[in-house]
């Protein structure tokens, strides 16, 4: 692997703490490998002029070039990112004013319809399709001066919790379980969650410094969990959904992946804002994220679930949890218990209305206009539906989008459809209620941390409980964010989750801060790719 | 308001026809529903046609102003409840012609509630024949595309021109008796969508087409059994299919069979529906709320701006024409019938005012007599419409002031008019230059009928013998002599004075 070599005195991403391998004998730290920067060090570092944008891209691209074991990319691009890269070297050198994120190379989850790069949502029902158009998000990304290192592939069509729906076969976490007391220290592959486990998988490998994620029941906050690195989802409405590959309209929200907290609080904020291409898009100011953190939570009244500790919940998970709130007392704030009652029915919920929206949302993939067309010789209109839907839908898609049907038929849509909506609005009151008390809620991200891939696969509902933590806050449009917390005894992270009200994204990014400072978390999977 | 009295005569006895219309009327507007894509009519195949419209994956719908103003508008002219929050719903089907795999319409909460439609039933006789036909709803929705079969030997194409194009789907209650009701309500509906100027109405343009409902019962008993004929498209053939579908019915019933739900198909050259599909292949549209739209809400400023543009309607213009304006009700109703002669009518009575120094009062008779009998007449034989007059409205006041002011006879306003259409010259330069002014010289015209009287001595003595129906003759006479100039006034009145002395 390449490395970026380069001398840097004082530079502004020292005060960040940031711990580098060794102290040349004038005591200036030498700099050994600029893909461990997070996004803030290198936006600094290459404002400060310790390195190029070039060479930032140059060192992320041979990471992922040495990284295809992971399987985290569907599509690689690192001449995108080297063309951002001059960009960005050419704008510092002329003098002109710098994007956000000028210098940075991010990875691109392939659900974002991408200009003139293939978009496949990871199935292979849309494979060799080219969009003629940017999505708004990574538009926006692209704008600020990211450069694009490749399309992260995902579960198909966003529907998965491991990355095993793919139809470009499963992302591999690089984490392993170590040979310790409760690891079995196997080298058995494990899941990078899903569906963003490209996006968690690259992070955490050092593929990437951050990537785009999209959420509609816990598809960045789990995977994140399962890796440890942290991502935010915002409040419904914050990322415009235009040019995203839909699965449940009313769910899907768009957002950061990275491994600090304020590198989340530096893309969403590139991320956000009005789009009046997309109906539900919330028409406000995006605040300034990061120039607010600030990990004192005096004065803040933070919310411990009590439906969240359920009998049998992992008990290392529950002891984090513990630490977590001990974190956040140590961080000013006040701890109340509260209670959300509606919480068992979330996930029933959850997969009778995704499902739904899903089934009609995925109606124009038809063999059509685009993407994969199956024509068996004297096949009409019905039998070219039937084949090429049967060819192109993975297991777990078609699964779906029968559930979905099933619960929006005649006899049996208000039994399913109408009663999901009506618990919807009761879960969203428990919310409400419980912000009265409260400004935040503290719970775990995930009820286990990384599994084995195959563990689950042959039963979906164990699957489907990987979401138990997140799909509340999915369904009534909260901003939430996943945090890692520390390892479990078999050597993988284990995270939490913060939860805010609406639109109050900062006091998430704050109370996240406050325990990624305490926490401490540096661990970081041992090389096998 | 009138009970219709049609019955069908079954070898049984009397059946009643019950008829509902769902129209499709298309939304004028530059724009689609959901779309920034043009709607021309008549462009090449997929020239109209934006990302959304093709549902590309992740591309989004956002309602287009301007379409949900027109349905308010529409809703407001016909007296409805305007509903300030609505939503919109996908139906879910498949077809080649539907790229999303849904239609975005308005199942559960449509935009418009109920009104209502007031319709004509003997045009002679407009007052004493009206009657009030409800709508239920009105509710906006996306047209699809369409397919094309003629291109290709064995594949068939698709054009998304229309798809995503704005509809509204007016549906009425099943409150029409007749195949003329049934005319009548939807020629209505169409006269005030063009007044309203939110649907062209050309149905043979497919701007507007509607879904016939028509069941059949013995007089005051329960509603039958409907069947629906998709698609009509004319005001002729939605009477057409009526009246064949209530015969066809009442056959069936009377033969002892049942009539079943079902979607039919009209087919005019054989002048017959056949049935498409029935409830139980029906689809299972499975509605549900569009995640993608937010619930439409309309403030209170935009509901009064609609409102405020909504032109005369044609009830209170008909109104207005007989009460102020002193017109029969017959000629107020052919006026008022149609957006476009009320316009063209009205812009003849201002220039007829402003030239004759008079009210438009004063003027309308004669107007409105002229436009429906000379104008009209013109035009029929010419094959033209009336935005493709070779004589406009000032053109025609002009001519209509030389007859007020005397200054031509009627006849020859009828030739000078012929001149008009003919070269494209204005009456006033007519009449100057080929010499037609009317005279009232009484030097003149007492010559010439001394003359005639003198000519036809015999007539004299016949109409002194009591044959006073030769007066016109005497009359007629004078007037060929002075080349039909003379003021008709004058000969008269010199007429009775020559045979009288």
């Amino acid at each position: 692997m390449p490395s970026a070599l380069s001398l840097s005195k004082g530079c502004t991403f020292l005060q960040e703490g940031l711990g580098f391998d060794r102290l040349s004998p004038n005591g200036v730290r030498i700099l050994t490998d600029l893909t461990d920067l997070t996004v803030a060090e290198i936006r600094n570092g290459f404002r400060g002029g310790d390195f190029s944008a070039r060479e930032v891209a140059e060192a992320f691209n041979a990471n992922v070039t040495a990284a295809k074991a992971l399987n985290a990319f569907i599509v690689e691009t690192p001449e995108k990112a080297l063309e951002a890269a001059d960009a960005a070297d050419k704008a510092k050198a002329a003098g002109d004013s710098l994007g956000a994120l000028a210098g940075v190379p991010i990875g691109m989850k392939d659900l974002f319809c991408t200009q003139g790069v293939q978009t496949t949502a990871a199935s292979h029902m849309l494979e060799g399709f080219v969009p003629t158009y940017e999505s708004t998000v990574s538009g926006k990304l692209w704008a600020a001066g990211a450069g694009m290192l490749g399309k992260l592939n995902l579960d198909q069509f966003a529907m998965g919790s491991s990355n095993e729906t793919s139809y470009y076969g499963n992302v591999i976490s690089p984490w392993r379980r170590a040979k310790t007391d409760g690891g079995r220290g196997d080298n058995a592959a494990l899941a990078p969650g899903g569906s963003s486990g490209g996006s968690s998988s690259a992070i955490a490998a050092r593929l990437c410094p951050a990537a785009t994620g999209t959420d509609t029941g816990g598809s960045i906050r789990q995977p994140a969990a399962f890796t440890g690195i942290s991502g935010i989802k915002p409040t419904y409405g914050r990322c415009s959904r235009w040019g995203i590959v839909a699965f449940a309209s009313s769910l899907d929200q768009a957002g950061p992946m990275a491994r600090t907290v304020r590198d989340n609080a530096i893309l969403l904020e590139v991320m956000s804002g009005f789009d009046p291409k997309d109906s539900t898009s919330l028409d406000l100011p995006v605040p300034q994220w990061e120039a607010n953190l600030s990990s004192d939570l005096k004065g803040k009244t933070v919310g411990i679930p009590k439906e969240y500790r359920p009998d049998g919940l992992n008990a290392e998970i529950s002891a984090l949890w513990d630490r977590g709130i001990e974190w956040l007392k140590d961080a000013g704030a006040q701890v109340v218990e509260v209670s959300l009652p509606h919480t068992k029915y979330a996930l029933p919920t959850y997969y009778i209305i995704a499902p739904a929206e899903a089934s009609s949302n995925l109606a124009r993939y038809d063999g059509v206009r685009y993407g994969q067309r199956d024509l068996p010789d004297g096949a009409g209109l019905q039998d070219m539906y039937a084949a090429t839907r049967a060819a192109g839908f993975g297991p777990e898609v078609k699964r779906r989008i029968m559930i979905g049907t099933y619960v929006l038929s005649a006899g049996f849509y208000d039994a399913y459809y109408t009663q999901a909506q009506k618990v919807r609005a009761l879960i969203a009151r428990d919310f409400e209620l419980a912000f009265e008390k409260c400004d935040l809620l503290l719970t775990p991200t995930a009820p286990s941390a990384s599994f084995a891939l195959g563990e689950k696969q042959a039963d979906p509902l164990a699957m489907y409980l990987n979401d138990v933590f997140t799909v509340p806050a999915s369904l009534v449009g909260l901003p939430a964010m996943a945090i890692p917390g520390g390892l479990d005894s078999a050597g993988l992270p284990i995270g939490l989750q913060v939860i805010g009200k609406a639109l109050d994204e900062q006091t998430v990014l704050n109370a996240s801060l406050a325990i990624e400072e305490r926490a401490g978390f540096t661990a970081r999977p041992d090389k096998w790719w | 308001m009138t009970e219709s009295t049609y019955r069908i005569q079954g070898a049984t006895g009397e059946w009643e026809v019950v008829i509902g219309l769902e129209v499709h009327a298309q939304v004028t507007s530059n724009a689609k529903l959901f779309s920034g894509a043009a709607t021309a009519f008549g462009a090449e195949p997929n020239t109209q046609v934006s990302l959304v419209d093709a549902a590309m994956p992740g591309m989004l719908p956002v309602p287009n102003r301007e379409c949900i103003r027109q349905a308010v508008r529409t809703g407001m002219a016909i007296d409805a409840q305007i509903n300030k929050w609505s939503r919109f719903d996908r139906k879910n089907y498949f077809y080649a012609d539907l790229p999303q795999g849904y239609q975005i319409s308005q199942l559960y909460h449509p935009i418009v509630g109920e009104g209502q439609i007031e319709i004509v039933l003997d045009e002679k006789n407009p007052e004493a024949s009206t009657k009030v036909i409800g709508v239920e709803r009105i509710h906006v929705e996306q047209d699809a595309g369409k397919l094309m079969h003629d291109q290709h030997p064995t594949s068939s194409y698709v054009d998304l021109n229309r798809s995503g194009v704005a509809l509204m789907e007016i549906v009425s209650k099943p409150d029409m008796r007749s195949p003329a009701e049934a005319g009548a309500y939807l020629s209505k509906l169409r006269t005030i969508l063009r007044y309203v100027g939110s649907c062209d109405g050309n149905m043979d343009q497919g701007s507007m087409r509607a879904d016939v409902n028509v069941s059949v019962r013995r007089p005051g008993e329960a509603f039958g059994t409907r069947t629906e004929t998709k698609n009509v498209n004319s005001v002729r053939f939605v009477m057409a299919v009526v009246e064949h579908e209530a015969n066809r019915q009442v056959d069936v019933l009377e033969a002892g069979g049942k009539i079943v739900q079902e979607t039919r198909l009209y087919d005019p050259d054989r002048n017959e529906t056949r049935s498409m599909r029935s409830k139980e292949d029906a689809h299972d549209y499975r509605y549900f709320p569009d995640p993608d739209l937010l619930p439409l809400e309309l403030d209170d400023a935009f509901l009064e701006e609609c409102r405020q543009s909504l032109p005369e309607l044609p009830d209170a213009k008909r109104a207005r024409y007989v009460n102020d304006l002193g017109l029969s009700a017959y000629n107020a109703t052919t006026l008022t019938a149609d957006a476009d002669t009320a316009r063209w009518f009205e812009a003849l009575l201002a220039q007829g005012a402003r030239i004759q120094k008079k009210s438009e009062g004063e003027v309308a008779k004669a107007s409105a007599n002229w436009l429906l009998s000379e104008l009209y007449g013109a035009l029929n034989r010419l094959g033209k419409s009336l935005d493709e007059s070779p004589v406009g409205p000032e053109e025609g006041a002009e001519l209509l002031a030389l007859v007020a002011d005397g200054t031509i006879s009627g006849t020859i306003a009828k030739q000078v008019f012929e001149i008009m259409l003919e070269t494209g010259a204005r009456a006033p330069a007519i009449v100057e230059e080929k010499g037609l002014k009317q005279t009232s010289d009484t030097g003149a015209i007492e010559a010439a009928v001394a003359k005639v009287l003198a000519d036809n001595a015999d007539k004299v003595a016949q109409y002194k013998g009591g044959k006073e129906a030769l007066f016109g003759f005497f009359v007629g006479q004078t007037m060929k002599a002075m080349q039909g100039k003379a003021n008709p006034q004058v000969v008269n009145e010199l007429v009775k004075k020559g045979l009288a002395g």
